[in-house]
């Protein structure tokens, strides 16, 4: 029982002459929560698609619990829940029996009640799904897929669509869920989704992982950074050994060692008698981590493959 | 045998979810018994035999034919389809539920037609001729389910399912025994109609009508070439059908 929970090697699919998935290497371990994490039209959809046996993939190999998810085996399907991008529920039945009438295909489905409580759904137990907000589909899409008690989840960007205080809510059901020891598989665009919710990342971007690792990891690539930005009058420029540019008014400059960039800065700015206005010390966002990764124009190089 | 029995319990939520949805309600079931009453109103008891046969007719089409082939495109279009995809549910399971879900309907408006005929219209119930009714009805109900399925293969989007499905089905209406007796078509126009399933179903229930009260003979030509047809619609929907919507 120690095989990982999703095992992709050198995974490409193509649609026509467009590649969306470029030869994909991904780990996912038990009791792990894993974002893919990545723009839109990175191939994020196509791989999850690919692990939830909805799509067939051209080359490579995928494993998920140690089954392959194309062969459609209902052994597979029995403990893994599935979040799609769209809501996919019958619209004249009530939340309750759409989860009652979904529990049922499950050997051993958890408790409808107990599901409701889960999504906080509990009090639109007896409501048609017809009559529910965008964000309370979204959250009978999450009870469906955990109402079989699945070992593996996957989650398709679950919070596109919702206002902040909904996504809070929703993030705090996910932590809810992993508390529970079940291995959740997301993809997301927001940074602050995976940064909120993941124990590991990888960044795709045009069909490829980028990076991989811990949100600290990533952030830091081993080193915590700090970001020092303030702002000079027009005529004035802080010492070159420290490494500061210039972005339109303001400065910025990134550190492994704010104490003593810090000191440099301030000890300048007192004897020059200029005022560091808006000074700002704030750790490397994973933002700005993947800025930088997807950002850029891609290599040349890379693009021509 | 798990897979019958999911079947069987996928009807039950099946059936509420149909009631609750007005269109599918009124559509499926309150239009072909509208239809019975505007035209035995209209045209007396004369004609009230013709028409209790030709609206068993429409009453089977209707809930099966065009109810599947907009309701499956409707599922797929809102994403059921692939939800059902992903889960143990096996996928045959959840089309046969439906299908079972639509034959009892149209078996149900059947048995109204025939009690509103008997009733109010003198149109007595043909019991020698029920045997040959009810094969006729599982058969033509089995075959116009499969050709629904076909059909929401062929259909773009849910958009276009109510246009595509009366487009098909209602000038067969007209020339095939349902809403005119056939006995009034030229000649060609006849011979297009018995190319197409729904003249020949609705031909085998008028016989049971023009028989009573003795039994008719079965009718095994029509039975064939609506047999015929559900199964080339069976095999073109298990080549075609798709889970997820077009992009």
């Amino acid at each position: 029982m120690t095989e990982p929970a999703v095992e992709i090697s050198g995974l490409r699919k193509s649609y026509g002459a467009i590649e969306a998935v470029r030869g994909v290497d991904l780990r996912v371990e038990r009791g792990e929560v894993f974002a893919l994490l990545g723009p839109n039209g990175a191939g994020k959809t196509t791989t999850v698609e690919i692990l939830e046996g909805h799509r067939r993939r051209d080359a490579g190999e995928v494993r998920v619990l140690g089954h392959d998810p194309e062969r459609n085996e209902r052994a597979l399907k029995e403990r893994v829940g599935i979040v799609l991008q769209q809501t996919g529920v019958e619209l004249y039945l009530t939340v309750g029996e759409v989860v009652e009438l979904i529990g049922g295909y499950y050997p051993a489905p958890r408790a409808v009640d107990e599901v409701l409580e889960l999504v906080g759904l509990t009090e639109q137990a007896k409501q048609r799904v017809i009559k529910l907000s965008g964000g309370q589909k979204r959250r009978v899409d999450l009870a469906v897929a955990i109402v079989g008690d699945p070992e593996l989840l996957f989650l398709d960007e679950p919070t596109t669509g919702f206002d902040p205080s909904a996504r809070r809510q929703a993030w705090d059901t996910l932590r809810g869920l992993t508390q529970l020891g079940k291995t959740i598989f997301l993809t997301t665009h927001f940074m602050d989704e995976a940064q909120a919710l993941a124990d590991r990342v990888a960044v795709m971007t045009a069909g490829r992982i980028v990076a991989t690792g811990t949100v600290d990891e990533l952030i830091s690539g081993g080193e915590p950074v700090s970001r020092i930005r303030f702002r000079l009058p027009d005529n004035v420029a802080p010492p070159e050994g420290l490494g500061a540019r210039r972005e339109a008014s303001v400065w910025r400059l990134e550190t492994t060692t704010p104490t003593r960039s810090l000191h440099e800065l301030t000890s300048w700015a007192v004897n020059a008698a200029v005022q560091l206005s808006e000074l700002e010390v704030s750790r490397r966002s994973l933002e700005d981590v993947y800025l930088e990764l997807t950002g850029q124009p891609p290599d040349q190089g890379e693009g021509a493959a | 045998m798990r897979g019958v029995a999911l079947a069987l319990r996928q009807v039950a939520y099946e059936n509420r979810a149909f009631w609750r949805n007005p269109a599918a309600a009124f559509f499926t079931f309150a239009f072909p018994l509208i239809f019975l009453v505007i035209f035995t109103t209209i045209f007396g008891r004369e004609a009230a035999r013709f028409f209790t046969g030709g609206i068993i007719t429409l009453s089977i089409v209707s809930a099966t034919f065009t109810n599947i082939a907009m309701s499956v495109t409707l599922a797929r279009e809102e994403g059921i389809l692939k939800r059902v995809r992903g889960t143990p549910l096996p996928p045959f399971a959840y089309l046969l539920g439906r299908m079972l879900h639509a034959v009892a309907i149209g078996l149900i408006l059947a048995v109204i037609v025939v009690g509103y005929g008997a009733l109010f219209q003198e149109v007595e119930v043909p019991w020698a001729g029920l045997p040959v009714l009810v094969l006729t009805l599982i058969a033509g109900s089995a075959a116009l389910c499969a050709l629904g399925l076909a059909a929401s293969a062929l259909i773009p989007n849910s958009d276009a399912a109510p246009a595509v499905v009366n487009a098909a089905v209602l000038p067969l209406y007209f020339i095939s025994n349902v809403f005119t007796p056939a006995d009034q078509l030229p000649a060609w126009l006849d011979a297009v109609s018995r190319i197409f399933p729904i003249r020949h179903l609705a031909d085998a229930v008028a016989s049971v009508y023009t028989a009573a009260p003795a039994a008719p003979p079965i009718p095994w030509l029509d039975l064939a070439v609506v047999a015929a047809w559900g199964v080339g619609a069976a095999v073109f929907a298990l080549r075609f059908f798709r889970w997820e919507p077009r992009r």
